[in-house]
Parts: structure tokens; sequence; C-alpha cells
């Protein structure tokens, strides 16, 4: 769990162009919305896109990355729960 | 007669501010490189800018640049500022990467962080949003820099009471770029400061041609 | 005065204005779930007959020289030229063309005998102007979805500078996979028809047109609707680039510029509504916070989508048409209510005496821009 994490650590960096943030400043378990990193609603369609890139995981509904994106971890639990890690 | 109150303007990897070079880093530099190397020399933190496009970035650092030294901000009113920007290639530099993600049915990853800049008028709206300006909004698509059009247009919008206007030019098309950013206020031309300009076209083409780039 | 005189829409649901308000009066939709060359999926889109185009063009010009948008521009502009009786050539004249992405399917590679050159909008511009042999280098506005009405606006300010007497205001875009990927990337798209300000809308169904219309300062060339444009103002929301204010800000800055003290003469809003969930809802602040609370309001998203840089002028030409024949237009695809500004909606067809209307946009890059139009 810990490898998949810092590796999404690094990927959500380059594809969100975060480029004042370094990876050991994302806690795993801070939200990554609102307050934590400050994303907006551009990110959490990026984010779809990421996981489809790199996992190949479809997200139908939108409105599911609300709970799979709340944090760094819940994101890589539900990598790990479909299987694609 | 309106007053242009300051002007910037990025070309040949150099920053100039009221025709004097303030900034200039290698020629060699690409423009994502410059662009950095530029962000460093303003010196603001401002993480939204990664996340632009080069056409914002160059928009956003020749606006900072422009405003910069000013008390544009704390004397205007933001609600009553314009910001009418052109370009000759319109989001093409963007449009192209987008119409690049698309291309292959294999490898089919269009991006809504890449989409949104498709449009010209995001740069406006960047620079908005980082001052807070909420007036009129116009962007015009030429061949060329059209310091006539611009001037026009601004003098229609002081008439229907608009205060103060950014605008000028900001294009990226592959490798070349350019940024031309001048700030208008409505306010009577006198020579009290060697910088003011009348508002007007000669003007605007004096300054647009004043630096003097080293390479 | 400034008023607004002939004009020609062109779309899945005709190639005149009065076909395209016949159309509409008989809640005739353009929007077709389709099969698209690039994609094995269904959009729902409203696409303009291509055999239809070549049948009106061979009257006119030969096809192979012009890009798509080329096409159905000259169509259009031509039929404005025809009704009004205007010279292009004249020196008091200008074209001012509105569109987001021009002839971006060039980027496609969609044509073999097109200078690829066109896809810059000033070569599009100078090929229409080469085209009509018009005096002046076109204006060319792109900016984003406010692009079409805020070209009409523009018209007004410069007949009022006194540097021409007519403008024409020509909006087009067309469909491309282009722009569907990207809002599909967005998940803005709605694969039935869209429902704006509905309680069950999910996103914007896109659509091609071009419309012109002649803005002059003639009032024997104002005959049309004898209609003025009393006012018109542009804002930006200064809050995300994609998304709307959450309190309308831009566009309730844009009412207040525009509106007169009295609304009482206002028959209806036509609105932008695209029918994303967060567009409708701003507006629906905006118009609350502006106290227009018992003026209908509609989108004609319904019937043709979203046609990006035609949307305003062509949605302005048939509010004029609606005030013409005194008659409200059906908001296409309200059911129930699904925002949360205090709003009428236009709810089906209906007579109404009046004598003004407001158009509003509200676009990408946080722009919002409305105008008042009102007869003389």
């Amino acid at each position: 769990m810990d490898a998949l994490i810092e590796k999404l650590k690094g990927q959500i960096i380059e594809q969100l162009n975060l480029a004042e943030v370094k990876p050991e400043e994302i806690n795993p378990d801070s939200p990554l919305f609102g307050e934590g990193l400050g994303l907006d609603s551009i990110d959490a369609l990026e984010l779809i896109v990421l996981l489809e890139k790199h996992y190949g995981i479809k997200i139908q509904d939108p409105k599911d990355g609300k709970t799979i994106f709340q944090s760094l971890r819940t994101m890589a639990e539900y990598i790990k729960s479909q299987g694609k890690s | 007669m309106d007053t242009i109150t300051s002007y910037a303007h990025i070309k040949h990897n150099q920053v100039s501010v009221n025709g004097e070079i303030i900034f200039q880093s290698y020629p060699s530099l690409s423009l994502p490189e410059f662009l950095s190397e530029a962000y460093k020399a303003l010196g603001v933190s401002y993480p939204k800018f990664h996340k632009m496009d080069a056409q914002c970035k160059l928009g956003f650092l020749c606006t900072e640049f422009t405003l910069n030294g000013t008390s544009f901000l704390t004397e205007n009113d933001i609600t009553k500022t314009a910001i009418v920007l052109s370009n000759a290639a319109s989001s093409l530099e963007t449009d192209r990467v987008h119409q690049h993600s698309i291309d292959d049915k294999s490898n089919y990853f269009p991006s809504p962080a890449v989409f949104v800049y498709t449009l010209p008028n995001i740069t406006i709206g960047e620079l908005a949003i980082k001052h807070k300006i909420t007036g009129e909004n116009a962007f015009f698509v030429s061949e060329q820099f059209d310091a006539g059009l611009l001037v026009n247009y601004t003098e229609t919008l002081i008439q229907s009471g608009t205060e103060a206007s950014v605008m000028g030019w900001v294009e990226v098309d592959g490798t070349n770029f350019e940024a031309f950013i001048f700030l208008a206020e409505k306010q009577k031309y006198t020579n009290k400061n060697a910088i003011f300009k009348p508002l007007n076209k000669t003007s605007v083409i004096t300054i647009y041609n004043q630096t003097i780039w080293t390479h | 005065m400034i008023f607004t005189s002939y004009n020609n829409i062109i779309s899945p649901l005709g190639f005149s204005s009065q076909e395209n308000y016949q159309a509409v009066s008989n809640s005739i939709i353009g929007v077709k779930k389709l099969k698209l060359p690039f994609s094995q999926d269904e959009f729902c889109v409203a696409k303009i007959s291509d055999d239809k185009i070549k049948t009106h063009l061979s009257q006119i010009t030969n096809a192979d020289t012009h890009t798509k948008l080329e096409q159905l521009s000259i169509l259009s502009i031509q039929d404005v030229l025809n009704q009004s009786g205007i010279h292009p050539k004249d020196n008091r004249t200008l074209l001012i063309y509105s569109t987001t992405k021009g002839n971006i399917d060039i980027l496609e590679n969609a044509y073999k005998n097109i200078d690829n050159k066109r896809v810059y909008l000033s070569a599009f511009a100078k090929h229409l102007q080469s085209y009509f042999q018009l005096a002046h280098t076109p204006v060319v506005l792109s900016n984003a979805c406010i692009s079409g009405i805020l070209a009409i606006i523009i018209a007004k300010r410069f007949i009022e500078q006194g540097n021409y007497d007519n403008v024409l205001v020509c909006g087009g875009d067309i469909l491309s996979e282009f722009t569907i990927s990207g809002f599909k990337s967005f998940n803005a798209l709605s694969n039935e028809p869209s429902k704006p300000f509905d309680a069950n809308r999910v996103g914007i169904n896109l659509g091609e047109a071009v419309s012109t219309i002649l803005i002059t300062n003639q009032k024997e060339l104002a005959t049309p609707y004898n209609t003025q444009i009393v006012s018109g103002s542009s804002a930006n929301d200064a809050n995300h680039i994609s998304g709307p204010s959450r309190t309308g800000d831009g566009l309730f800055q844009c009412l207040t510029q525009i509106l007169d003290k009295n609304t009482n003469d206002i028959g209806f809003i036509s609105a932008h509504g695209t029918a994303t969930p967060f567009n409708d809802e701003m507006e629906s602040i905006a118009f609350d916070r502006a106290g227009l609370n018992t003026i209908p309001v509609n989108s004609l998203k319904g019937y043709y989508g979203h046609t990006l840089g035609a949307a305003g002028v062509l949605e302005t030409v048939l509010s004029l048409e609606s005030m013409k024949h005194q008659r409200l237009i059906k908001s296409e695809g309200f059911e129930t209510k699904g925002v949360t500004g205090n709003i009428t909606m236009v709810e089906s067809h209906q007579d109404k005496i009046f004598s003004s209307f407001v158009k509003t946009a509200s676009g990408f890059g946080g722009c919002n821009a409305a105008a008042l139009f009102k007869k003389i």
C-alpha cells in the first residue's frame, strides 16, 4: 500500500502540475480537496483521467469521485479494490 | 485624452518594463524554461501559475510586470476595469496538444486541464482571478498586433463607464512568443510622469517599438 | 440609436431565420442521437445536413474551395446582404466574426485542397473578406460562449463611435471531434436532449450553426423588427476558469449595468441555459438577485444544443422573432424546476404583449454578457 501511495504522489504532482509541492509534503490521510492540496473541479476530472491512463480504471459516475478522491489513502485503497495496483 | 500609465513587453527571452529591459535569460532557453525563470525573477508565489498553459503564463507574467510598482490596484475600481487582449494564433498552441491527445484511438486521453485552455479568453480569466478584476472582457484575434483596434475599442469602453483597461497582445505559436501589455486609465494626460503617454494609436505603436532588445 | 436589422440562421432547423422560427414555434428540435464519423458511440448533437449545405451552396459558389464553416458563413452572410441590399465593399460597413474554434477541423485533416493556414482565425476571416470583397479586414472575436452576444454589443459600440454605419455580426461554430471529446472529458455532455433549468438536467448537447445579423444606425434598415439595442455589458466572475460563480456575481454585475429601474416592459429573458448543473444554477441566482423573479426565462439550447460562437447571435435573432410575433418560445426540455434561484420559466409557447427582452450568456474564463433590446 505504501509503495502505491508513494507512486500516486508522483503521478498526482505531475498530472496536476503541482510544481511547488514536494511528495513528502503530502500527507496520505489529508483531504485532497478544499484545505489539503487546494485542488479544484478540473483537478477532480484530471484524477479520473489519471486512474484510467495509469491503472485502466474507468469511473462511470463522476459522483463516485467524491469518496474515492478523499485522500491519497482512499485513492490507493480503491485502486487495490479494483485489483489494478 | 486618456493616459497610458504603465507597460511591459516580453520577447526574445527578455522582459522590458516601460521600455527598459529588467530581466533577460539565455537566448537558448525554451519557452517553458524561460517562463519558469521569469516567474522566479518576478518573485511571487502563485501555485495556479504552474497549472496554466504557456499563453496564460506569458500573459500573467507580462501583466504582473506591468502592474508591479503602480498604485493601480489600490486606486481603481476593479468592477470598472476592463481586460482586452488579442493575438494571432488564438489558443492554437494548446489546441494542438488537445488534438494530439485524441489523434490516436488506442491512446485516447483528452485532458480537461488541457481542454479548458483551448479558448484564448482563458488568459483574461486568469488575469481577472489574480487581481479580482471584474469589468468588461474581450479577446480579439488579428493577424498582427493591431494598436488601432485596441485603442478604438478601449475608447468605446471608457465612453460607457470603464475607468481603466489592462490590454495588449499575448501570443504563443510554436517556438514564437510575445506579450505586450499596457495599462490605460481614464485620466487626462499630463506629462508629469515621464512614463505616461497619451492613449492613442501613435503612442501605443511607439511604446510597442521602444525596447531595444539585446539579442 | 442603434438598430437590429436583417438576419439569417443556418442550423439543423433551417437555412433562414423564418424557417428556424417556424420550426421552433412548432416545437421541432434539432438535437438528435447520431453516430459521428470519429466514434462508435452515439452522441446527442444538433448537426446540419451535409446534403442540404451542398444544395444551397451549389447555387452560389464552388464548395471545394471553402471549409465547412466558411461554406455556412458564406450562405448566412450572403442571405443578409441580399435582404438588406447593403454593399459589403462600402467603407462604412464592418464584419465582426464571433467564433470559439473557427476552422478547427483543419487540425483533424478534414480537407485535402484547403490551405492549412486557414486554421488561423485571421486567415479564416481574410478568406471571407476576399470572398465578399469587404472594405475592412473583419474583426474576429473569440471570447468563449459569450462571443455572439458580446459581438453584437461591440458592433453597437463601434457604430456609436462613428467609424461605421453598418456592422454585420456573424457567429459560427461547427461540430468537431475536438470540442466533443473536450466537453466529454469535462463530463459535461448529456446523452439525451438537454433539459435547461430542469431538476434532471445532466449536461449540454453540442450543436452547429451560423447566424448573421446586421446592426445599423440607418433607420430605414430597422424595418424587420423596429427594435434598438438599448444597452449591453460584459463582466468577469474573477472566480474560476471553468466553474461559474456560485453567487452569479459576473452576470449580476452585467444585469445591473444594462437594466433600467423599471423592468415592467421586459417580456422575457433569453438565458444562456446550457443545462449543466452549475451554469443554470448560477444564472437562476443572478436573475433572482437582479429582482427578475417574475420575468419568464427561456433557454433555446433544448432546440439547438450549444452552438458556442453562434449561440448569442442565433438566440438574439430568435428572440427578435419572438418579440415581433408577440409570442414567447417555450424553454424546451424544462419540466420541473431544478435551480435554487427564484425564477419563472416559459413552460409553453404563449402569446404575450411586451416591448423588450434581455439576452444573456456566460462562459469559460468566467465571462458573462447581457444586452437589453427594446421596440422603438
